[in-house]
C-alpha cells in the first residue's frame, strides 16, 4: 500500500467521522424474512453476478471459442481431403457442426462451474453460504448463470452456420438454441456437483477434463453413430452427451438437402435395441440427468459440519 | 417460527406449567443478551476445538475474544454465525438458536471474516448490491443504505472501482461496510486487522469505534493482538478450546497484580543479591536488565534508589499488559502458543476445506 493511499485511508476516517456526526446514527433497516420472493431475488442476483463476471472477462469469451473453431475448420477441412474420395457430397465441416454446437457450450458451462472452486479459494463462497437464503437458490442461480453465459457462447457458433453450409432457418436456429441452453444447464449442474467435493482448482480441472473429453469423443460429435462396432455402440448409448449431440444433429440435418443414402449414413441416429429414440425423449434424458445432478449439488452444498 | 418450535418441544416434553413459566423466563433472559452460550462444544474427530465454553454478551457491548491461533476462536465464531454445527451445548444470537433457527440468526448478524470474501471482479457497489439482494433488503432502502455505509467507511469516491484495485485496508473497510449493510444487531469481526500494517490497523480501529458510537449494535470480535484487545469493553481469553479468563481489560490486568519493574545497574549480580537480601524479591536477568514484579511499582522506585546500594542507571515501570495477563493464565506467551498451535490450525483448515 502506498503512503498516499495510507494518508487517504486515515484522512478518510476523519472525513467519515465528520460525516457520521452530521448525519447522526445510521438508520436501522428491518430485514424481512425471505420467503419465496427472497429466494427468487437470491437466484436472480447469483445469476446476475455470473453475467457480469463473464462480460468482464473478454479473454475468456475469445479463448473458449478457439477449440470449437479448431475442430470445425482445421480438423473438418483437413479430413475433407480424405472424404473427397468417398461417395458422399457432404462436407465434414457440416458433419461436425452439430457436435461443435454442443462443444461450444460444454466448455464454457464447465468453466462457469469451476468458478465455484475459485470462489471457495478466494473466500467469496462464504459470503454466499452465510446468507439467509436456501443453498438450493444459490446453486440454482449458479447453474442458470452458467447456462446463460454458455448459451451466449453458443450463439456465436450458431451465427457461423452459413460458413459450414447450414441454412439460417429461424425455427431450426431456435431449436438449436433451446437445446444448447439445456445442455449448458446440465453440464453446469455436473460441474457444480463436482465442485462441491473437489476443492482445488488443479484437481477440478483434471477431473472434469477426464470426464468431458471421453464423453465428447464417445458421444458421436465427430462421427455418425449408426453402424458402429458393438463395443463402441454400447459406450455410445450410455454416454449422456450422446443424447445432446444426436438431437442436435437431427435438427440440423433435417434442414439440409441430402440424398436418402447420405441421410441414412450420417443421420441414422441413436437406437435402443432397434428403437429409434425420439428427439424429445433424448432431450428429456439430458434434462433429467441435469436435474438429478442439480439435486445432488444442492444436497452437497446444504450440508453443515 | 421459533415460538411454534418451542411450543412443539414443550408439548413433546409434557412439561408442567411451573416448568413452563420457568422456561419462559429463561427465554426472556436469553433474548436480552446479544450472545448467550452454554456448554458449547465442537469436536473434529479426536480434536476438541472448542471444549465446553459458557459466556454471554450484553446488547451494545464491544466484546473481544483473545487467544493464539488455533485456540478455538474462529470455530466459536463459525458456530455463532451458523456455519458450523455445535457438537453439543447451546448458543443463542440475538435471541435465536444458532442450530435450529439458522436463517433468523443470519438475518440478525453481520460478518467480517478473517479471510477476505469479496468478489474482486465486481465493483465495490456491486458487491454491496449483491449482499443486499441476498439478504432480501427492501428495494427502496438499498441505494441510500449503500451510500450511507460507504461514506461511513470512507469509500464513497471508490464505489465504482473494481475491488481488485483496492488496498488491503480498503478491502477490509468494504467488508465491514458490507457487514453493516443490512443493519445487523450483532456484528462479528473475525481478526478484523490481521495482515494489515500498523497504520491501517489503527485506521480500522477508528472506524470500529466510530461505528460503536453511532449505532445501537453489539460488536463481537476476535484478535490475537494484545494491544487491540484493550479497545474492548470485556475480553474472554481463550486457550486450547477453553475460556481461561473473562472480564474487563482493567480487571484482568489488576488480577495479575504486580507491576513489572526493569532496571539497568552497574553490577547486575550485586543488584540481584541486594534485591533478595533487602527486599526479599527474586529477579531475573535478561538482555542486560533485571526484571521483577512488585505490587505498587511507582511507590517502590524511591525506596529502590534509596536502599539498593548498587548504582542504578535506568529504571522502567510498566503496568501489566494483556500479554502478561495471557501469560499468567496460560503460563505461555501468546507467541509461544502460536508456534505449537500451528499444526492444530492446519488440521482445522483442512477440515474446513473438505466441507
Amino acid at each position: 500500500m502506498s503512503s498516499a493511499a495510507r494518508a487517504a485511508g486515515t484522512g478518510g476516517a476523519d472525513a467519515a467521522a465528520e460525516a457520521a456526526r452530521s448525519a447522526g446514527p445510521p438508520a436501522q433497516i428491518h430485514v424481512p424474512s425471505g420467503g419465496a420472493r427472497g429466494e427468487l431475488r437470491a437466484i436472480r442476483i447469483v445469476w446476475w453476478r455470473e453475467l457480469i463476471r463473464f462480460s468482464r472477462d473478454r479473454l475468456r469469451i475469445i479463448t473458449s471459442l478457439v477449440q470449437p473453431f479448431l475442430f470445425l475448420f482445421i480438423l473438418g477441412t483437413g479430413l475433407s481431403t480424405l472424404s473427397a474420395h468417398g461417395h458422399f457430397r457432404i462436407s465434414l465441416r457440416t458433419l461436425f457442426y452439430p457436435g461443435v454446437l454442443c462443444m461450444a457450450v460444454m466448455f464454457t458451462a464447465m468453466f462457469s462451474a469451476a468458478s465455484i472452486v475459485w470462489d471457495r479459494e478466494f473466500g467469496f463462497l462464504r459470503e454466499m453460504m452465510v446468507a439467509p437464503v436456501k443453498r438450493a437458490s444459490l446453486v440454482l442461480g449458479k447453474c442458470l448463470g452458467g447456462a446463460t453465459v454458455a448459451a451466449f457462447q453458443g450463439l456465436i457458433v450458431i451465427a457461423i452456420a452459413g460458413l459450414v453450409g447450414v441454412p439460417y432457418e429461424p425455427l431450426m436456429l431456435l431449436e438449436i438454441f433451446g437445446l444448447q441452453l439445456l445442455v449448458a444447464f446440465s453440464i453446469t449442474a455436473f460441474g457444480v456437483m463436482a465442485a462441491a467435493r473437489i476443492t482445488q482448482m488443479q484437481s477440478f480441472m483434471a477431473v472434469t477434463q477426464m470426464a468431458i473429453m471421453p464423453m465428447f469423443f464417445i458421444s458421436g460429435a465427430l462421427f455418425p453413430v449408426s453402424g458402429l462396432p458393438s463395443w463402441l455402440t454400447v459406450l455410445n448409448r450410455i454416454d449422456p452427451l450422446t443424447y445432446a449431440v444426436d438431437p442436435m444433429r437431427r435438427i440440423v440435418f433435417a434442414h439440409l438437402k441430402l440424398g436418402g443414402a447420405e441421410r441414412l449414413a450420417f443421420a441414422g441416429g441413436v437406437t435402443w435395441w432397434g428403437y429409434r429414440v425420439p428427439t424429445l425423449l433424448e432431450a428429456g434424458v439430458v434434462a433429467a440427468l441435469g436435474l438429478v445432478m442439480l439435486g445432488v449439488a444442492i444436497a452437497e452444498f446444504s450440508r453443515v459440519d | 417460527m421459533r415460538d411454534a418450535e418451542e411450543s412443539g418441544r414443550r408439548r413433546a416434553d409434557g412439561s408442567a406449567p411451573a416448568a413452563l413459566a420457568q422456561e419462559d423466563q429463561a427465554a426472556e433472559e436469553i433474548a436480552a443478551y446479544a450472545v448467550y452460550v452454554r456448554k458449547l462444544v465442537k469436536r473434529y474427530g479426536d480434536l476438541e476445538a472448542v471444549a465446553g465454553i459458557d459466556f454471554e454478551v450484553a446488547r451494545g457491548e464491544l466484546f473481544g475474544f483473545l487467544g493464539p491461533n488455533g485456540a478455538g476462536k474462529s470455530t466459536t465464531i463459525n458456530m455463532l454465525c451458523t456455519l458450523v454445527r455445535p457438537s453439543s451445548g447451546v448458543a443463542y444470537v440475538a435471541g435465536h438458536d444458532v442450530a435450529r433457527e439458522r436463517d433468523a440468526v443470519r438475518r440478525q448478524i453481520g460478518l467480517v471474516f478473517q479471510d477476505q470474501t469479496l468478489d474482486g471482479y465486481l465493483t465495490a457497489e456491486q458487491n454491496l448490491r449483491l449482499h443486499a439482494e441476498l439478504y432480501g433488503m427492501p428495494r427502496s432502502t438499498i441505494a441510500p443504505r449503500i451510500a450511507e455505509v460507504m461514506s461511513m467507511m470512507g469509500l464513497h469516491e471508490r464505489r465504482r472501482s473494481l475491488v481488485n484495485t483496492f488496498s488491503g485496508g480498503m478491502r477490509r473497510r468494504l467488508e465491514i461496510a458490507r457487514g453493516l449493510l443490512h443493519s445487523p444487531r450483532v456484528l462479528f469481526l473475525d481478526e478484523p486487522t490481521i495482515g494489515l500494517d500498523p497504520q491501517t490497523r489503527s485506521s480500522i480501529w477508528s472506524y470500529i469505534r466510530l461505528l460503536k458510537a453511532g449505532a445501537d449494535i453489539t460488536i463481537f470480535l476476535t484478535t490475537h493482538y494484545m494491544d487491540e484487545a484493550e479497545h474492548c469493553g470485556r475480553i474472554a481469553i481463550m486457550d486450547q478450546g477453553r475460556i481461561v479468563a473473562l472480564d474487563t481489560p482493567d480487571v484482568l490486568k489488576a488480577s495479575v497484580g504486580k507491576d513489572r519493574v526493569q532496571i539497568r545497574t552497574e553490577d547486575d549480580a550485586a543488584a540481584a543479591a541486594a534485591l533478595r537480601e533487602r527486599f526479599g524479591i527474586e529477579s531475573s536477568e535478561a538482555e542486560g536488565m533485571l526484571t521483577f514484579g512488585v505490587a505498587e511499582g511507582e511507590q517502590f522506585v524511591p525506596r529502590l534508589f534509596a536502599e539498593l546500594g548498587v548504582p542504578i542507571r535506568s529504571v522502567s515501570v510498566s503496568r501489566p499488559s494483556l500479554d502478561d495477563v495471557f501469560m499468567s493464565y496460560t503460563g505461555r506467551t501468546i507467541r509461544d502458543s502460536e508456534a505449537s498451535g500451528t499444526d492444530q490450525l492446519r488440521q482445522m483448515a483442512t477440515m474446513w476445506r473438505r466441507r
